[in-house]
Protein backbone atom coordinates (compact mmCIF):
# COMPACT_ATOMS: atom_id res chain seq x y z
CA UNK A 1 0.00 0.00 0.00
CA UNK A 2 2.73 2.40 1.05
CA UNK A 3 5.00 1.48 -1.78
CA UNK A 4 2.37 2.33 -4.34
CA UNK A 5 2.59 5.95 -3.24
CA UNK A 6 6.36 6.02 -2.92
CA UNK A 7 6.69 6.85 -6.59
CA UNK A 8 7.09 10.64 -6.70
CA UNK A 9 5.50 10.97 -10.12
CA UNK A 10 2.39 9.08 -9.09
CA UNK A 11 2.22 11.17 -5.95
CA UNK A 12 2.51 14.35 -7.99
CA UNK A 13 -0.24 13.24 -10.34
CA UNK A 14 -2.58 12.37 -7.49
CA UNK A 15 -1.86 15.34 -5.27
CA UNK A 16 -1.74 18.19 -7.80
CA UNK A 17 -5.55 18.49 -8.03
CA UNK A 18 -5.69 18.60 -4.22
CA UNK A 19 -3.69 21.82 -4.03
CA UNK A 20 -6.40 24.22 -5.28
CA UNK A 21 -9.04 22.31 -3.31
CA UNK A 22 -7.11 22.77 -0.09
CA UNK A 23 -6.31 26.38 -0.93
CA UNK A 24 -9.98 27.24 -1.44
CA UNK A 25 -11.05 25.26 1.60
CA UNK A 26 -8.52 27.20 3.67
CA UNK A 27 -9.71 30.57 2.35
CA UNK A 28 -13.41 29.80 2.88
CA UNK A 29 -13.03 28.15 6.27
CA UNK A 30 -10.67 30.85 7.50
CA UNK A 31 -13.12 33.55 6.38
CA UNK A 32 -16.03 31.77 8.07
CA UNK A 33 -13.97 31.09 11.19
CA UNK A 34 -12.76 34.68 11.48
CA UNK A 35 -16.31 36.00 10.94
CA UNK A 36 -17.59 33.74 13.73
CA UNK A 37 -14.65 34.69 15.92
CA UNK A 38 -15.30 38.40 15.70
CA UNK A 39 -19.07 38.63 15.26
CA UNK A 40 -21.04 35.57 16.36
CA UNK A 41 -18.96 34.24 19.25
CA UNK A 42 -19.91 35.93 22.52
CA UNK A 43 -17.46 37.83 24.67
CA UNK A 44 -16.57 35.95 27.83
CA UNK A 45 -18.30 37.10 30.99
CA UNK A 46 -14.99 37.18 32.84
CA UNK A 47 -12.39 37.70 30.15
CA UNK A 48 -14.31 40.09 27.90
CA UNK A 49 -13.15 40.50 24.32
CA UNK A 50 -9.71 39.02 24.87
CA UNK A 51 -11.22 35.53 24.87
CA UNK A 52 -11.25 35.83 21.07
CA UNK A 53 -7.50 35.15 21.11
CA UNK A 54 -8.50 31.59 21.94
CA UNK A 55 -9.74 30.98 18.39
CA UNK A 56 -6.20 31.39 17.09
CA UNK A 57 -4.31 30.18 20.14
CA UNK A 58 -5.99 26.81 20.65
CA UNK A 59 -6.01 25.66 16.99
CA UNK A 60 -2.37 26.62 16.54
CA UNK A 61 -1.39 24.72 19.69
CA UNK A 62 -3.34 21.69 18.47
CA UNK A 63 -1.66 21.94 15.09
CA UNK A 64 1.75 22.27 16.71
CA UNK A 65 1.19 18.91 18.38
CA UNK A 66 -0.58 17.38 15.39
CA UNK A 67 2.29 18.30 13.06
CA UNK A 68 4.79 16.73 15.45
CA UNK A 69 2.84 13.48 15.61
CA UNK A 70 2.45 13.53 11.82
CA UNK A 71 6.16 14.16 11.45
CA UNK A 72 6.95 11.28 13.80
CA UNK A 73 4.70 8.89 11.87
CA UNK A 74 6.22 10.00 8.56
CA UNK A 75 9.73 9.67 10.01
CA UNK A 76 8.98 6.16 11.29
CA UNK A 77 7.58 5.12 7.91
CA UNK A 78 10.64 6.58 6.20
CA UNK A 79 12.97 4.81 8.59
CA UNK A 80 11.28 1.42 8.55
CA UNK A 81 10.21 1.03 4.91
CA UNK A 82 12.83 3.42 3.47
CA UNK A 83 9.97 5.34 1.98
CA UNK A 84 11.54 8.40 0.34
CA UNK A 85 8.29 10.33 0.10
CA UNK A 86 7.64 9.91 3.83
CA UNK A 87 11.05 11.47 4.48
CA UNK A 88 10.05 14.44 2.38
CA UNK A 89 6.73 14.76 4.22
CA UNK A 90 8.53 14.75 7.57
CA UNK A 91 10.98 17.35 6.35
CA UNK A 92 8.24 19.54 4.88
CA UNK A 93 6.12 19.32 8.04
CA UNK A 94 8.82 20.57 10.41
CA UNK A 95 8.81 24.30 9.55
CA UNK A 96 5.01 24.39 9.43
CA UNK A 97 4.73 22.73 12.83
CA UNK A 98 7.41 25.00 14.26
CA UNK A 99 5.47 28.02 12.97
CA UNK A 100 2.23 26.78 14.56
CA UNK A 101 4.02 26.13 17.85
CA UNK A 102 5.59 29.57 17.76
CA UNK A 103 2.22 31.15 16.96
CA UNK A 104 0.58 29.38 19.90
CA UNK A 105 3.34 30.56 22.25
CA UNK A 106 3.07 34.16 21.01
CA UNK A 107 -0.74 34.32 21.11
CA UNK A 108 -0.66 32.58 24.48
CA UNK A 109 1.66 35.18 25.93
CA UNK A 110 -0.44 38.00 24.46
CA UNK A 111 -3.48 36.41 26.07
CA UNK A 112 -1.61 35.82 29.32
CA UNK A 113 -0.74 39.48 29.79
CA UNK A 114 -4.32 40.73 30.35
CA UNK A 115 -5.52 37.51 32.07
CA UNK A 116 -2.63 36.36 34.24
CA UNK A 117 -0.87 39.70 34.39
CA UNK A 118 2.29 38.33 32.80
CA UNK A 119 3.53 37.41 29.36
CA UNK A 120 5.22 34.25 30.50
CA UNK A 121 5.11 31.87 33.45
CA UNK A 122 7.17 28.72 33.85
CA UNK A 123 4.08 26.59 33.91
CA UNK A 124 4.23 22.94 32.87
CA UNK A 125 2.24 23.38 29.68
CA UNK A 126 4.10 26.49 28.56
CA UNK A 127 7.45 24.90 29.28
CA UNK A 128 6.61 21.70 27.44
CA UNK A 129 5.38 23.68 24.43
CA UNK A 130 8.65 25.59 24.45
CA UNK A 131 10.51 22.27 24.49
CA UNK A 132 8.40 21.24 21.49
CA UNK A 133 9.57 24.33 19.63
CA UNK A 134 13.19 23.46 20.46
CA UNK A 135 12.62 19.90 19.24
CA UNK A 136 11.37 21.28 15.92
CA UNK A 137 14.39 23.59 15.66
CA UNK A 138 16.77 20.76 16.57
CA UNK A 139 15.16 18.55 13.94
CA UNK A 140 15.58 21.19 11.26
CA UNK A 141 19.18 21.87 12.28
CA UNK A 142 20.09 18.17 12.23
CA UNK A 143 18.32 17.72 8.92
CA UNK A 144 20.49 20.38 7.32
CA UNK A 145 23.76 19.40 8.96
CA UNK A 146 24.77 16.65 6.56
CA UNK A 147 26.20 16.90 3.07
CA UNK A 148 24.31 13.77 2.11
CA UNK A 149 20.54 14.49 2.38
CA UNK A 150 19.84 10.79 2.92
CA UNK A 151 21.85 10.83 6.17
CA UNK A 152 20.04 13.96 7.26
CA UNK A 153 16.70 12.22 6.84
CA UNK A 154 17.68 9.17 8.85
CA UNK A 155 19.45 10.93 11.68
CA UNK A 156 16.66 13.46 12.12
CA UNK A 157 14.02 10.71 11.93
CA UNK A 158 15.60 9.05 14.97
CA UNK A 159 15.63 12.39 16.77
CA UNK A 160 11.93 12.96 16.06
CA UNK A 161 11.06 9.54 17.43
CA UNK A 162 13.06 10.21 20.60
CA UNK A 163 11.21 13.51 21.02
CA UNK A 164 7.77 11.89 20.74
CA UNK A 165 8.01 11.35 24.49
CA UNK A 166 7.24 15.05 24.89
CA UNK A 167 3.83 14.83 23.18
CA UNK A 168 1.90 13.02 25.95
CA UNK A 169 3.68 15.22 28.49
CA UNK A 170 2.26 18.32 26.79
CA UNK A 171 -1.23 16.87 26.47
CA UNK A 172 -1.47 15.77 30.09
CA UNK A 173 0.69 18.47 31.68
CA UNK A 174 -2.41 20.39 32.74
CA UNK A 175 -3.86 17.30 34.43
CA UNK A 176 -0.69 16.02 36.08
CA UNK A 177 0.50 19.29 37.50
CA UNK A 178 -1.55 21.96 39.14
CA UNK A 179 -0.86 24.75 36.70
CA UNK A 180 -1.89 28.27 35.83
CA UNK A 181 -2.86 27.12 32.35
CA UNK A 182 -6.45 25.93 32.41
CA UNK A 183 -7.14 22.17 32.13
CA UNK A 184 -8.50 20.50 29.00
CA UNK A 185 -12.00 21.68 28.13
CA UNK A 186 -12.60 20.29 24.64
CA UNK A 187 -10.96 16.89 24.27
CA UNK A 188 -11.71 15.15 27.54
CA UNK A 189 -13.78 12.38 29.04
CA UNK A 190 -17.45 13.36 29.40
CA UNK A 191 -17.55 15.64 26.36
CA UNK A 192 -16.50 19.26 25.96
CA UNK A 193 -17.30 21.61 28.81
CA UNK A 194 -17.22 24.64 26.53
CA UNK A 195 -20.44 26.26 25.29
CA UNK A 196 -21.44 25.45 21.64
CA UNK A 197 -21.40 29.15 20.71
CA UNK A 198 -17.68 29.11 21.46
CA UNK A 199 -17.00 25.53 20.40
CA UNK A 200 -18.20 25.97 16.82
CA UNK A 201 -15.92 28.88 15.86
CA UNK A 202 -13.10 26.95 17.51
CA UNK A 203 -13.77 23.84 15.44
CA UNK A 204 -14.12 25.82 12.19
CA UNK A 205 -10.83 27.59 12.86
CA UNK A 206 -9.15 24.26 13.65
CA UNK A 207 -10.41 22.84 10.39
CA UNK A 208 -9.14 25.92 8.55
CA UNK A 209 -5.73 25.49 10.18
CA UNK A 210 -5.70 21.81 9.18
CA UNK A 211 -6.53 22.47 5.53
CA UNK A 212 -3.92 25.24 5.56
CA UNK A 213 -1.40 22.70 6.82
CA UNK A 214 -2.29 20.18 4.11
CA UNK A 215 -2.14 22.88 1.45
CA UNK A 216 1.29 24.18 2.48
CA UNK A 217 2.54 20.64 3.05
CA UNK A 218 1.63 19.64 -0.52
CA UNK A 219 3.29 22.76 -1.91
CA UNK A 220 6.44 22.09 0.10
CA UNK A 221 6.60 18.41 -0.88
CA UNK A 222 6.15 19.36 -4.53
CA UNK A 223 8.96 21.86 -4.16
CA UNK A 224 11.18 19.23 -2.50
CA UNK A 225 10.54 16.76 -5.32
CA UNK A 226 11.36 19.47 -7.87
CA UNK A 227 14.54 20.33 -5.93
CA UNK A 228 15.70 16.72 -5.87
CA UNK A 229 15.01 16.43 -9.61
CA UNK A 230 17.15 19.52 -10.21
CA UNK A 231 19.87 18.04 -8.00
CA UNK A 232 19.78 14.78 -9.97
CA UNK A 233 19.97 16.67 -13.28
CA UNK A 234 22.91 18.76 -12.10
CA UNK A 235 24.74 15.63 -10.93
CA UNK A 236 24.18 14.03 -14.29
CA UNK A 237 25.44 17.14 -16.08
CA UNK A 238 28.50 17.30 -13.86
CA UNK A 239 29.38 13.66 -14.39
CA UNK A 240 28.72 13.72 -18.15
CA UNK B 1 29.11 -9.43 29.24
CA UNK B 2 32.83 -9.98 28.61
CA UNK B 3 32.71 -7.81 25.53
CA UNK B 4 30.80 -5.16 27.43
CA UNK B 5 33.43 -5.01 30.15
CA UNK B 6 36.21 -5.02 27.58
CA UNK B 7 34.79 -1.92 25.90
CA UNK B 8 34.28 -0.15 29.21
CA UNK B 9 37.86 -1.00 30.20
CA UNK B 10 39.18 0.17 26.83
CA UNK B 11 37.40 3.52 27.05
CA UNK B 12 38.48 4.02 30.63
CA UNK B 13 42.12 3.30 29.88
CA UNK B 14 41.93 5.59 26.85
CA UNK B 15 40.52 8.33 29.07
CA UNK B 16 43.25 7.77 31.67
CA UNK B 17 46.10 7.64 29.18
CA UNK B 18 44.97 10.53 27.03
CA UNK B 19 44.89 12.40 30.25
CA UNK B 20 42.98 15.35 31.23
CA UNK B 21 39.42 14.80 30.03
CA UNK B 22 37.79 14.12 33.38
CA UNK B 23 39.88 16.74 35.12
CA UNK B 24 38.86 19.34 32.56
CA UNK B 25 35.20 18.45 32.91
CA UNK B 26 35.41 18.92 36.67
CA UNK B 27 37.32 22.17 36.24
CA UNK B 28 34.66 23.44 33.87
CA UNK B 29 32.00 22.44 36.40
CA UNK B 30 33.74 24.31 39.21
CA UNK B 31 34.50 27.39 37.11
CA UNK B 32 30.97 27.63 35.73
CA UNK B 33 29.58 27.55 39.28
CA UNK B 34 32.15 30.05 40.54
CA UNK B 35 30.99 32.53 37.90
CA UNK B 36 27.61 32.84 39.57
CA UNK B 37 28.68 34.58 42.80
CA UNK B 38 30.34 37.18 40.55
CA UNK B 39 27.25 37.42 38.36
CA UNK B 40 24.52 37.66 40.97
CA UNK B 41 26.61 39.02 43.85
CA UNK B 42 28.04 37.14 46.86
CA UNK B 43 24.96 37.64 49.07
CA UNK B 44 24.76 34.32 51.03
CA UNK B 45 20.97 34.14 51.02
CA UNK B 46 20.70 34.65 47.28
CA UNK B 47 23.39 32.04 46.67
CA UNK B 48 21.72 29.53 48.97
CA UNK B 49 18.44 30.08 47.15
CA UNK B 50 19.89 29.38 43.67
CA UNK B 51 22.61 26.89 44.71
CA UNK B 52 20.84 23.68 43.72
CA UNK B 53 19.81 25.03 40.33
CA UNK B 54 23.24 26.46 39.53
CA UNK B 55 25.01 23.23 40.46
CA UNK B 56 22.59 21.20 38.36
CA UNK B 57 22.86 23.45 35.32
CA UNK B 58 26.64 23.48 35.55
CA UNK B 59 26.71 19.68 35.89
CA UNK B 60 24.46 19.37 32.86
CA UNK B 61 26.66 21.62 30.73
CA UNK B 62 29.81 19.87 31.93
CA UNK B 63 28.36 16.46 31.08
CA UNK B 64 27.46 17.75 27.62
CA UNK B 65 30.90 19.22 27.03
CA UNK B 66 32.57 15.83 26.72
CA UNK B 67 29.73 14.14 24.84
CA UNK B 68 30.89 15.20 21.42
CA UNK B 69 33.95 12.96 21.69
CA UNK B 70 31.95 9.93 22.82
CA UNK B 71 31.80 8.37 19.35
CA UNK B 72 33.64 10.99 17.28
CA UNK B 73 37.19 9.68 17.75
CA UNK B 74 36.12 6.08 17.11
CA UNK B 75 34.20 7.23 14.05
CA UNK B 76 37.21 9.06 12.66
CA UNK B 77 39.81 6.34 13.16
CA UNK B 78 37.49 3.58 11.93
CA UNK B 79 37.25 1.56 15.15
CA UNK B 80 33.52 2.27 15.23
CA UNK B 81 33.10 0.23 12.04
CA UNK B 82 34.98 -2.65 13.63
CA UNK B 83 32.70 -2.40 16.65
CA UNK B 84 29.61 -2.54 14.44
CA UNK B 85 31.04 -5.64 12.76
CA UNK B 86 31.78 -7.38 16.06
CA UNK B 87 29.45 -10.19 17.19
CA UNK B 88 28.46 -8.04 20.15
CA UNK B 89 25.05 -6.38 19.74
CA UNK B 90 25.54 -2.74 18.86
CA UNK B 91 23.17 -1.74 21.67
CA UNK B 92 25.57 -3.32 24.17
CA UNK B 93 28.49 -1.45 22.60
CA UNK B 94 26.61 1.84 22.92
CA UNK B 95 25.67 1.09 26.53
CA UNK B 96 29.29 0.22 27.35
CA UNK B 97 30.54 3.47 25.87
CA UNK B 98 27.88 5.42 27.75
CA UNK B 99 28.82 3.69 31.01
CA UNK B 100 32.45 4.62 30.40
CA UNK B 101 31.38 8.20 29.69
CA UNK B 102 29.47 8.36 32.95
CA UNK B 103 32.41 6.91 34.90
CA UNK B 104 34.74 9.54 33.47
CA UNK B 105 32.42 12.56 33.71
CA UNK B 106 29.31 11.90 35.80
CA UNK B 107 31.11 10.30 38.70
CA UNK B 108 33.77 13.04 39.08
CA UNK B 109 30.97 15.62 38.97
CA UNK B 110 29.17 13.89 41.83
CA UNK B 111 32.39 13.75 43.83
CA UNK B 112 33.04 17.45 43.23
CA UNK B 113 29.49 18.57 43.97
CA UNK B 114 29.74 18.84 47.80
CA UNK B 115 32.67 21.20 47.40
CA UNK B 116 30.56 23.41 45.16
CA UNK B 117 27.66 23.14 47.55
CA UNK B 118 29.95 24.70 50.18
CA UNK B 119 31.03 27.46 47.81
CA UNK B 120 27.41 28.17 46.86
CA UNK B 121 26.30 28.22 50.49
CA UNK B 122 23.80 25.40 50.01
CA UNK B 123 21.98 24.42 53.19
CA UNK B 124 23.93 21.57 54.81
CA UNK B 125 20.76 19.48 55.05
CA UNK B 126 20.69 19.37 51.25
CA UNK B 127 24.15 17.79 50.69
CA UNK B 128 23.13 14.10 50.77
CA UNK B 129 20.07 14.86 48.62
CA UNK B 130 22.21 16.79 46.16
CA UNK B 131 24.59 13.86 45.81
CA UNK B 132 21.77 11.34 45.57
CA UNK B 133 19.88 13.41 42.97
CA UNK B 134 23.05 13.77 40.89
CA UNK B 135 23.75 10.06 41.24
CA UNK B 136 20.30 9.27 39.85
CA UNK B 137 20.28 12.08 37.28
CA UNK B 138 23.73 12.09 35.67
CA UNK B 139 23.43 8.53 34.26
CA UNK B 140 20.27 9.68 32.48
CA UNK B 141 22.19 12.67 31.13
CA UNK B 142 24.90 10.36 29.74
CA UNK B 143 22.30 8.03 28.24
CA UNK B 144 20.26 10.75 26.55
CA UNK B 145 23.43 12.51 25.47
CA UNK B 146 24.73 9.29 23.95
CA UNK B 147 21.86 9.30 21.47
CA UNK B 148 22.66 12.88 20.50
CA UNK B 149 26.37 12.08 20.15
CA UNK B 150 25.55 9.18 17.82
CA UNK B 151 23.21 11.31 15.72
CA UNK B 152 25.70 14.07 14.94
CA UNK B 153 28.45 11.78 13.61
CA UNK B 154 29.71 13.07 10.30
CA UNK B 155 27.68 16.28 10.40
CA UNK B 156 28.93 19.81 10.01
CA UNK B 157 29.18 21.91 13.21
CA UNK B 158 28.73 18.86 15.43
CA UNK B 159 29.32 20.45 18.83
CA UNK B 160 26.81 23.29 18.65
CA UNK B 161 24.28 21.01 17.01
CA UNK B 162 24.67 18.49 19.82
CA UNK B 163 23.70 21.06 22.43
CA UNK B 164 20.64 22.03 20.40
CA UNK B 165 19.52 18.40 20.21
CA UNK B 166 20.31 17.31 23.74
CA UNK B 167 19.52 20.27 25.98
CA UNK B 168 15.72 20.23 25.44
CA UNK B 169 15.70 16.55 26.33
CA UNK B 170 17.68 17.28 29.51
CA UNK B 171 15.00 19.60 30.88
CA UNK B 172 12.93 16.96 32.77
CA UNK B 173 16.02 15.65 34.57
CA UNK B 174 16.94 19.20 35.51
CA UNK B 175 13.45 20.04 36.79
CA UNK B 176 13.16 17.02 39.04
CA UNK B 177 16.81 17.07 40.11
CA UNK B 178 16.56 20.64 41.33
CA UNK B 179 13.14 20.27 42.90
CA UNK B 180 14.28 17.18 44.82
CA UNK B 181 17.06 19.18 46.47
CA UNK B 182 14.87 22.23 47.04
CA UNK B 183 12.11 20.12 48.59
CA UNK B 184 14.57 18.40 50.92
CA UNK B 185 16.01 21.73 52.07
CA UNK B 186 12.54 23.19 52.55
CA UNK B 187 11.69 20.29 54.85
CA UNK B 188 9.27 18.59 52.47
CA UNK B 189 9.08 14.98 51.39
CA UNK B 190 11.34 14.59 48.32
CA UNK B 191 10.48 10.98 47.62
CA UNK B 192 8.28 11.72 44.60
CA UNK B 193 11.04 13.64 42.82
CA UNK B 194 13.54 10.86 43.45
CA UNK B 195 11.07 8.30 42.16
CA UNK B 196 10.59 10.33 38.97
CA UNK B 197 14.37 10.67 38.55
CA UNK B 198 14.69 6.92 39.00
CA UNK B 199 11.86 6.37 36.54
CA UNK B 200 13.55 8.53 33.91
CA UNK B 201 16.74 6.53 34.40
CA UNK B 202 14.91 3.21 34.12
CA UNK B 203 13.17 4.34 30.93
CA UNK B 204 16.36 5.74 29.42
CA UNK B 205 18.42 2.66 30.26
CA UNK B 206 16.87 0.36 27.63
CA UNK B 207 15.60 3.01 25.17
CA UNK B 208 18.67 5.21 24.71
CA UNK B 209 21.16 2.45 23.76
CA UNK B 210 18.56 1.21 21.29
CA UNK B 211 18.10 4.63 19.66
CA UNK B 212 21.84 5.25 19.82
CA UNK B 213 22.57 1.96 18.07
CA UNK B 214 20.06 2.84 15.33
CA UNK B 215 21.84 6.15 14.88
CA UNK B 216 25.26 4.48 14.72
CA UNK B 217 24.03 2.00 12.13
CA UNK B 218 22.92 4.70 9.78
CA UNK B 219 26.13 6.64 10.40
CA UNK B 220 28.40 3.74 9.47
CA UNK B 221 26.22 2.41 6.68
Amino acid sequence: MFNRFANPNRFLRLSRPLVPVMAWATVLLMAAGLYMTFFTAPADYQQGQSVRIMYVHVPSAWMGLFCYVGMAVAAAVGLIWRHSLADLVAKATAPIGAAFTFLSLVTGSLWGKPMWGTYWVWDARLTSMLVLLFLYLGYMALQNAFDDPERGFKASAILVLVGVINVPIIKFSVDWWNTLHQPASVIKAGGPSIHPSMLWPLLVMSLAFTTYYVWVLLLRVHAEIAASKIRALRMRQASA
Amino acid sequence: MRGFLAIVRRDLSLAVRQGMDSVMVVMFFVLACVLFPFGVGPEPNVLARIAAGVIWVAALLAAMLSLERLFQTDYEDGSLELLTLSPLALEVVVLAKIVAHWLTTGLPLIVASPLLAVLMNLDAAGYPYMVLALALGTPSLSLIGGVGAALILGSRRGGVLLSLLVLPLYIPVLIFGVSAVDAAIGGFEAKAQFLVLGGILLAALPLCPWAGAAALRQATE
